[in-house]
C-alpha cells in the first residue's frame, strides 16, 4: 500500500440526501479495500472519524442544497477540490425533496413540524451544478455501484467515464427483456430515461419510473402519445415525472404541464 | 477542570448529519444534547395528494441504509387501510428480504461503524490495514445480505420490486436456491462474529430501560406482532398514537418521541432481543449464551454482541425461508382503493418504525405520519450520555469525545431517517 500523501486524496461529502449513494461505495464489498489502497480516503464521515485537510484531488458530492449554510459549504468544498463529481439524483437534479420547489415550503414545514420557527430551510432544493462548477454528474437514485467504480477509475486515470447517455430501452433490449409497454400495456418511462441501472424494473415486470432522470435529448412527445394511448390520465403522468428527478428538464416541464 | 464543554462538530460513522454538545459544570454533567441538523426533506408533506401505490418507492428514499424497512412499514400500513392481508409465500418473501436488509445493515454497523471504537481505530479502512481478513469477513456477510435484497428486490439500495399487496415479480425457487451456499458461509461467519465481538472490553454501564419492540406469537419479529414493552405495555399497532407522542425540540430537526405521560424508551436490537429471546432459534440462543449474554441485555455497549446474534438469526431464518419456499400463484394480492386509515409498524434494523396513512375513497393519500426509530431513541441516547459520562470526567477531552461518540453509535443512529441528525460539543465552561 502506498504511503499517505502519495496517493490521490478522495473526499465524500453529504448534503440533503438519504445516504444511499455514498452507501453504494461501501456496497462495493469486493473492491472497497482495493479502492482504499489506491486512494487516500481523506474525508468520508460515514466510514471513518479520521479527517485529512484539503485540498482534495477528487470530491464526490451526494445530496442537494436546501439551506443557506449548505449553499456556502458547497462553495468551500469546490475551492478545496481539484475535481468534483456529483453522485445521484439529489446532487444532480435536487432529488425528491425538490417537490417543495412547486409548493409553499411554509406549508410543508407546518405539516411536519410543530414549531416551524425552529426550522431553517430554503424554499427550494437545487442541484450542486446550480451553485458551483461540476466536472461530472453521475445519475441515479441511487447511483449504480459499477458505474460509480467506473467513474472513480476514469478520473484517477484522467480519462472520460464510459457511462452511455442513451435510454433505458437500449439496456432493456441488451438484457433481453420483453417490452412491458408493448407486451403488457404497462406505462414505462424507459424510452426517455437515462441508462445506467441495467433496466431493472422491466426485468421485474414493472414499468421504469425514471429514477436515473432524463436521457440526452429525450423524445417526450412520442412517450406522451404512448401514455395517452394506454389511457394514463393527466394527474398520473404529472406524478410519474414528478418524483426523484422532478427538477430536471424536461421531466420538470412535463410534470408541470400535466398539472403537477 | 470542573467546568468544560465537549463538542463533536460532526459525528462520524453514523448515517446522516449530527453533533453532540455536553456541558459540564462543577464536575457534573449538566446537559447532553444530541443535535440533529440533517436538513429536513418533508416526506410527510409531499406524500399528501399522491396515490396509495406510491409510498413504497417514495418512502424508500428516506433512508438508503434501510429502505426495505420503510417499504415494509408503508405496505403494511396501506394494506391495513385497504383491508388487505398478505400471507403464505408472499409473507415469507417479505421476511426474506427483511433478513437481507438486517444482514447488510448489521454487517455494516458491527464491522465498519462500531467495532473500530472498541479496537481504537478511526474507522474500518484503518482497521483493515492491520486486520484485512476480519474486515473482509464483515464485507462478505454484508455482500450476502445485499445478494438477498438484490435478488428479491431488484437492487441493493431502493429495491424496485415491492408493492402494496406483495411484489411485481415473485422469484423462482431455483433463483433463491442459488443463494444457499453464500448464506451458509454467512451463517458460519456470523457465529465467528459473535465470538469475536464477545471478546471486546465493555464499559460497565447498565440502565433500567423501557424496551419497546414487536412481539409475535411464534416468530422473532419483523413485520407483525403486538407492540410490547418491558414495563407491561401490550398493544395493537393501531393503538400506537394513544401511547406515544412526538415533541419538537429546538436543537433538532428530528422530532423526539416519548411515552404518553413522559417516559423515554429504547428501540432496536437490544430491545427486540430482550423481549423476544425465547423466539430465537436454538443456534442463536446458544451463541448468545456462549458470548456471556443472558436473556435480557441492559448494557448498550454490548449491543454489538446482540447485533451479531441477530446476524446469526437472520442468516438462519433466510436459509429456513428459502428451504420452505413455494412459488406463489400470483406475485401480489389485488388492492382496490377505499377510504380509511391504516397503521403499520415493522422492525427496522435500528428498531420499530411506525407509519400511518389516511386515504380518500379513490386511494389518494390525505395524511401521512412516519416515526423512525432514531427519533424515538434520541431522548434515550441523551439520557445515556448524561448518566454514563459522569464517571469518565477525568478523561482528556479527546478520549471523552471518542467515548461519547461510541455511546451514540451504540444505537446505530440513522440520522438521515431521524429527520425527520449529529455534532459533539463538550462544554466544561
Ligand atoms: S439520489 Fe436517491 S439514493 Fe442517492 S442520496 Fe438522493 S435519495 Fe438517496
Amino acid at each position: 500500500m502506498a504511503e499517505t500523501g502519495t496517493r490521490p486524496k478522495l473526499a465524500v461529502w453529504k448534503f440533503a440526501s438519504c445516504d444511499g449513494c455514498q452507501l453504494s461505495l461501501l456496497d462495493c464489498e469486493d473492491e472497497l479495500l482495493a479502492v482504499a489502497g489506491a486512494v487516500e480516503i481523506a474525508y468520508f464521515l460515514e466510514a471513518t472519524r479520521a479527517e485529512v485537510a484539503g485540498p482534495y484531488d477528487l470530491s464526490l458530492v451526494e445530496g442537494s442544497i436546501t439551506t443557506a449554510h449548505d449553499a456556502a459549504r458547497i462553495k468551500a468544498i469546490r475551492q478545496a477540490s481539484k475535481r468534483l463529481i456529483t453522485i445521484g439524483a439529489c446532487a444532480t437534479a435536487g432529488g425528491i425533496q425538490a417537490l417543495r420547489n412547486f409548493a409553499d415550503v411554509r406549508d410543508f414545514i407546518s405539516i411536519v413540524y410543530a414549531r416551524p420557527d425552529y426550522i431553517e430551510t430554503l424554499a427550494t432544493s437545487t442541484a450542486i451544478a446550480e451553485h458551483v462548477k461540476v466536472d461530472f454528474e453521475l445519475r441515479g437514485c441511487p447511483v449504480n455501484k459499477h458505474q460509480l467504480l467506473e467513474v472513480l477509475a476514469a478520473f484517477l486515470r484522467g480519462r472520460q467515464p464510459a457511462t452511455p447517455g442513451h435510454s433505458v430501452c437500449v439496456e432493456c433490449k441488451q438484457r433481453g427483456n420483453v417490452c412491458v409497454m408493448v407486451a403488457h400495456g404497462t406505462p414505462c418511462l424507459g424510452p426517455v430515461t437515462h441508462a445506467g441501472c441495467g433496466a431493472i424494473c422491466p426485468a421485474y415486470d414493472r414499468g421504469c419510473y425514471g429514477c436515473f432522470g432524463p436521457m440526452e435529448s429525450p423524445n417526450m412527445a412520442a412517450l406522451n402519445h404512448w401514455l395517452a394511448r394506454l389511457g394514463v390520465d393527466q394527474p398520473t403522468i404529472a406524478r410519474l415525472y414528478g418524483t426523484f428527478n422532478v427538477n430536471a428538464e424536461p421531466f420538470r416541464a412535463e410534470s408541470q404541464r400535466h398539472g403537477g | 477542570m470542573a467546568d468544560r464543554t465537549i463538542k463533536v462538530a460532526q459525528l462520524a460513522r453514523v448515517e446522516g448529519e449530527g453533533a453532540l454538545k455536553i456541558t459540564i459544570r462543577d464536575g457534573a454533567v449538566k446537559q447532553a444534547e444530541l443535535n440533529i441538523f440533517e436538513p429536513p426533506r418533508f416526506f410527510e408533506a409531499f406524500l399528501r395528494g399522491r396515490a396509495f401505490t406510491e409510498p413504497p418507492d417514495i418512502c424508500a428514499r428516506i433512508c438508503g441504509i434501510c429502505p426495505v424497512a420503510y417499504q415494509m412499514s408503508a405496505v403494511h400500513a396501506l394494506e391495513a387501510a385497504l383491508g388487505v392481508t398478505v400471507d403464505g409465500p408472499l409473507r415469507a418473501l417479505r421476511r426474506l428480504i427483511y433478513c437481507g436488509e438486517w444482514i447488510e445493515s448489521h454487517g455494516l454497523h458491527v464491522y465498519m461503524l462500531h467495532a473500530p471504537d472498541f479496537l481504537g481505530y478511526q474507522g474500518a479502512i484503518e482497521l483493515a490495514r492491520d486486520h484485512a481478513d476480519i474486515v473482509q469477513r464483515g464485507l462478505d456477510m454484508k455482500k450476502a445480505g445485499n445478494a438477498i435484497v438484490a435478488l428479491v428486490g431488484g437492487r441493493e439500495v431502493h429495491p424496485v420490486n415491492i408493492k402494496v399487496g406483495g411484489f411485481y415479480r415473485a422469484p423462482r425457487r431455483r433463483e433463491l436456491q442459488g443463494l444457499v451456499d453464500q448464506l451458509e458461509r454467512g451463517r458460519d461467519a456470523a457465529l465467528a462474529t459473535v465470538r469475536w465481538v464477545a471478546g471486546f472490553d465493555f464499559p460497565d454501564c447498565e440502565r433500567d430501560y423501557e424496551f419497546v419492540a414487536l412481539r409475535h406469537p411464534a416468530e422473532y419479529p419483523f413485520n407483525e406482532g403486538r407492540l410490547v414493552s418491558s414495563r407491561g405495555l401490550d398493544l395493537a399497532i393501531a393503538d400506537y398514537p394513544q401511547h406515544f407522542q412526538e415533541l419538537h425540540v429546538a436543537h433538532s430537526t428530528a422530532l423526539h418521541s416519548q411515552r404518553a405521560g413522559g417516559g423515554h424508551y429504547f428501540l432496536g436490537p437490544m430491545a427486540r432481543y430482550s423481549l423476544n429471546f425465547d423466539r430465537l432459534p436454538a443456534l442463536a440462543q446458544d451463541a448468545a449464551k456462549a458470548a456471556g449474554l443472558g436473556p435480557v441485555c441492559r448494557n448498550p455497549y454490548r449491543s454489538i454482541v446482540v447485533r451479531a446474534v441477530e446476524l446469526v438469526f437472520a442468516f438462519d431464518e433466510a436459509l429456513r425461508l428459502i428451504a420452505d419456499y413455494v412459488e406463489p400463484d400470483q406475485p401480489a394480492v389485488p388492492c382496490e382503493p377505499r377510504a380509511g386509515t391504516g397503521h403499520g409498524a415493522t422492525e427496522a434494523p435500528r428498531g420499530m418504525l411506525y407509519h400511518r396513512y389516511r386515504l380518500a375513497a379513490d386511494g389518494t393519500i390525505e395524511d401521512a405520519v412516519i416515526i423512525p426509530p432514531t427519533s424515538q431513541n434520541q431522548p434515550t441516547i441523551e439520557d445515556d450520555l448524561k448518566s454514563f459520562i459522569g464517571g469518565w470526567l477525568d478523561m482528556s477531552d479527546e478520549a471523552l469525545r471518542w467515548r461519547c461518540e461510541q455511546t451514540v453509535r451504540n444505537y446505530d443512529p440513522c440520522i438521515s431517517c431521524a429527520t425527520h441528525y449529529l455534532r459533539l460539543d463538550i462544554d466544561r465552561a
